[in-house]
């Protein structure tokens, strides 16, 4: 395992950020810390970092107890959502600055500073202050300045909630590929479901210092563990003590069964998917999820009466 | 965001770090204390060395009395006339146009650069006997007020200034949309935004004021009970030896600068939170 | 529109009558008998002395109140503390407080029957002396590179510094390569600030230093002295002086002058 951490704790003065959390993560893995505001996802990153120190617990990163050791010599490697780069020094300087206070020779650092500013395609922009670049550009100089040192972690905190939608997009598919290529152990905390989702081997669920659910992300979407967990994961319906994805109501115009009647109230064209907003006879209000092909095909409207059949309810046990 | 406090939080052996820290502590309390607290707690002491009624009879002297009430009727006044130029001087600066603007905001620092004694000397020479406008007020209270008027022109003006260029136009422009007139949107939008900024500017000048020295020593002629301000007061009782007159005095000032910072620190907060 | 021409010829006037025509004309008093007079009076061996000696104190107290005042300002933005308020407090006295109150709180502090008094006797001289003198120059320029600095250091935030440190800088290279740069205009609008109060103090080290001429005189002494001794020439010559570095250091404000106009 690249990084254990075991029954960690940590507490700032009254509030709880983490309790008795335990994680694993596999070398070369990449993976996603999810979870609310809140939650403690970015405590748990500083305290793999060596940014913060643990009340109780342990941290061992390949094997090495590093609980009490300072970052800097934890090999780690750190991005800020809002980039910390150093304004006052160039990209190249800020890369470079990892291996300048380790005293590498000038010519390794002039070779490897190169070689990084091409894997994140900032070749050309080495003279450039961070101030005269865009967001997505200070993110990738940072994952570089991050890089050069070979770290054998790589620690990303939201690093592109600062960042428009569009290049957040890019950034992320651009970061499973960077992943692929450096292979290096990733963790990558996110509120976002669709970002961890997308981009991570394993998913790490967490809420109010806890984690609820660890696993794949097909894993997560098909069998959460709780209700937390399924409903941040994925869009829910709760009908009475049972929570249904929209996906699984299933609409017909004709009862074959033990369907329940219900009024069509809104319906929502969103591209490739059509929301529809229905209300049971028994005041119950849901929304399926269906393919604009479907929702076609039973020509939806306003007012009209369908039949609808929860499929995969699922009920979860109160803690 | 939970960020550590200090980045040697993270520092390895965290007991030898915390020894450097609390090192580092105690050679900044010792230096604050050597500087500024010692010397004002031996003040302190000494004014009431002699007991608590040669304190008070110290500071209710009639001469005491006339110099300090000179001392804050003067300041107060001044404060008062600087809160009206000082506000106008940072708005022509922000918010007008025109050549050698620049020239004269550079301008408005020379009467902190500038030694308090040159000061009054300056203003000696121009208002005073051999004045060249036939302008004569030395030896009377114009001239303190002139002279004080002189050392705190930039206290309000500068505190006003970063409060005027970041305030929000849009906040005018909406008034102007909905009907108000100029002096109006003044009124109602842009002043009391400025407020805070202007009172700790204001603060600042008055605290100045009654502590004034160099510039007030030359040209009022300190005339006891009529032209001499408490500073001089002090220091003649120095001279004099009058030692715990002087001290008496010192404290009833240094009282009211700490009165006059917990102000500005209030003020400061206050804007903040604007 | 009328309003706007008459507070600008208003203010301009206010500050004519106020502050430009006043400094304008000691310019022209100090050479009104041309330059020769003006020279002499300025090379006396009394003037002489006051300049060295005012470069002297400030050249103690500008790079102590630098160093502290950097120092005072990590701890007070970086660091929680008991105390917090009163550190402060003791900052921002001096620029509230009377000079003539700090020269006699001094003068009580170190003089016979203080309780600092018995140095003297043990031939360490501060009253009436240098030392006395560095120390309430100290005492007045104390706040300014703290003020100047603690704002930049709020504004960069901690950032930077952390992930510098998580790259392997040590707290110190973190302090040398990122922090100091980062604050470097701060400390130097501070600086600028910390020179002009220390070569223009009066009060204060009128006070603890005996005005001895030729021994304990600083320029701003020199300029009293010789305008209670009615040589006006040496005075107005001197105070030219003090004027020129004052508009030195207005240019140099000007110049370093954090961009927010404070």
């Amino acid at each position: 395992m690249a990084i254990t951490v075991v029954e960690v704790t940590k507490r700032f003065g009254a509030f709880v950020a983490l309790q008795d959390v335990s994680v694993s993560i596999a070398e070369g893995s990449l993976t996603a810390l999810l979870g609310p505001s809140g939650s403690g996802k970015s405590t748990l990153l500083r305290v793999i970092s060596g940014l913060e120190e643990p009340d109780e617990g342990q941290v061992l990163i390949e094997g090495r107890d590093v609980t009490h050791k300072p970052s800097r010599s934890r090999g780690v490697g750190f991005v800020f959502q809002h980039y910390a780069a150093f304004k006052h020094m160039t990209v190249w300087e800020n890369v470079a600055f990892g291996l300048k206070v380790r005293k590498r020779p000038r010519a390794e650092i002039n070779e490897r500073v190169h070689d990084l500013l091409s894997l994140v395609q900032l070749e050309g922009l080495a003279k450039r202050y961070p101030s005269q670049l865009s967001g997505g550009q200070r993110q990738r100089m940072a994952l570089a300045r991050a890089l050069a040192v070979e770290p054998s972690v790589l620690l990303l905190d939201e690093p592109f909630g600062a960042l428009d939608a569009r290049v957040r997009q890019e950034l992320r598919v651009w970061l499973r590929r960077l992943h692929e290529e450096t292979k290096v152990t990733t963790i990558i905390v996110t509120h976002d479901q669709e970002e961890a989702m997308e981009v991570a081997d394993q998913i790490v669920v967490m809420n109010e210092g806890r984690v609820e659910q660890i696993g794949e992300p097909r894993e997560l979407y098909e069998h959460p563990a709780n209700e937390f967990v399924m409903s941040f994961v994925g869009p829910v319906n709760r009908i009475g003590d049972a929570f249904v994805r929209p996906r699984d109501i299933v609409v017909s115009l004709e009862p074959e069964g033990s369907e329940q009647e219900a009024m069509v109230q809104r319906v929502v064209h969103l591209g490739f998917e059509v929301r529809v907003e229905l209300v049971r006879d028994d005041s119950q209000h849901m929304w399926a999820q269906l393919t604009s092909e479907e929702a076609e095909a039973l020509e939806l409207q306003r007012g009209l009466i369908v039949y609808v059949q929860p499929r995969h309810q699922r009920v979860f046990s109160n803690k | 965001m939970a960020t550590s406090p200090t980045v040697a939080a993270a520092a390895p052996g965290r007991a030898k770090s915390l020894a450097g820290a609390a090192l580092g502590r105690g050679i900044l309390a010792g230096y604050l204390s050597l500087i500024v607290l010692v010397p004002l707690a031996a003040l302190v002491w000494r004014s009431g060395q002699d007991g608590r009624h040669a304190f008070w009879s110290a500071v209710t002297t009639p001469q005491a009395v006339a110099a300090l009430r000179l001392t804050l009727v003067s300041s107060l006044a001044v404060a008062a006339i600087n809160a009206v130029t000082g506000t106008s001087i940072a708005w022509v600066l922000v918010r007008d146009r025109f050549p050698g603007k620049g020239l004269l905001n550079a301008v408005i620092d020379l009467p902190f650069a500038l030694p308090t004694i040159v000061a009054g000397l300056t203003l000696l020479v121009l208002y005073g006997p051999s004045g060249p406008f036939g302008i004569d007020v030395a030896f009377t209270r114009v001239a303190i007020l002139l002279a004080l008027l002189f050392v705190t022109l930039p206290f309000v003006v500068r505190a006003v200034q970063p409060v005027l260029l970041e305030l929000d136009r849009e906040m005018e422009e909406a008034a102007a949309s909905l009907g108000a007139k100029p002096t109006a949107i003044f009124r109602r939008i842009v002043f009391p935004n400025l407020l805070p900024a202007i009172l700790a500017g204001v603060a600042l000048a008055f605290a100045r004021s009654v502590g004034e020295y160099g510039s007030v020593v030359l040209i009022s002629g300190n005339l006891p009970f009529k032209t001499e301000v408490s500073s001089v007061y002090i220091f003649s009782h120095i001279e004099s030896s009058d030692t715990t007159g002087a001290a008496a005095v010192s404290v009833v000032l240094l009282a009211i600068s700490l009165a006059v910072l917990l102000a500005i620190g209030a003020f400061r907060r206050w804007r903040d939170e604007a | 529109m009328t309003a706007r021409y008459l507070l600008r010829f208003g203010t301009i006037g206010y500050l004519l009558m106020v502050l430009l025509i006043p400094v304008g004309l000691v310019f022209y008093r100090a050479f009104q008998h041309g330059l020769g007079p003006a020279w002499d009076a300025v090379t006396t061996p009394g003037a002489v002395h006051a300049f060295w000696l005012t470069i002297l104190i400030a050249a103690i107290a500008v790079p102590a109140n630098a160093l502290f005042g950097v120092a005072l300002a990590i701890a007070l933005v970086r660091h929680r503390f008991p105390g917090h308020g009163l550190v402060n407090a003791l900052v921002d006295l001096p620029l509230a407080l009377s000079p003539v109150v700090v020269g006699l709180a001094l003068a009580l502090l170190y003089g016979t029957g203080g309780w600092l008094g018995g140095l003297a006797t043990h031939g360490v001289k501060i009253l009436f002396a240098v030392p006395g003198m560095v120390l309430a120059t100290i005492f007045v320029s104390l706040p300014f590179v703290v003020r100047e600095v603690v704002p930049v250091l709020r504004e960069i935030g901690t950032e930077q510094e952390q992930a510098a440190s998580v790259l392997g800088g040590s707290p110190f290279y973190v302090f040398r390569r990122v922090t100091l740069p980062a604050i470097r205009w701060g400390v130097a609008y501070g600086i600028v600030l910390t020179m002009a109060r220390a070569i223009g103090e009066f009060g204060a080290v009128s006070i603890v230093s005996g005005r001895i001429e030729g021994q304990t005189q600083t320029l701003t002494l020199y300029v009293k002295d010789q305008f209670d001794n009615f040589d006006f020439t040496g005075a107005y010559a001197a105070s030219v002086l003090l004027a020129a570095i004052a508009l030195i250091t207005v240019l140099a404000m000007s110049l370093l002058k954090p961009k927010d106009g404070a």
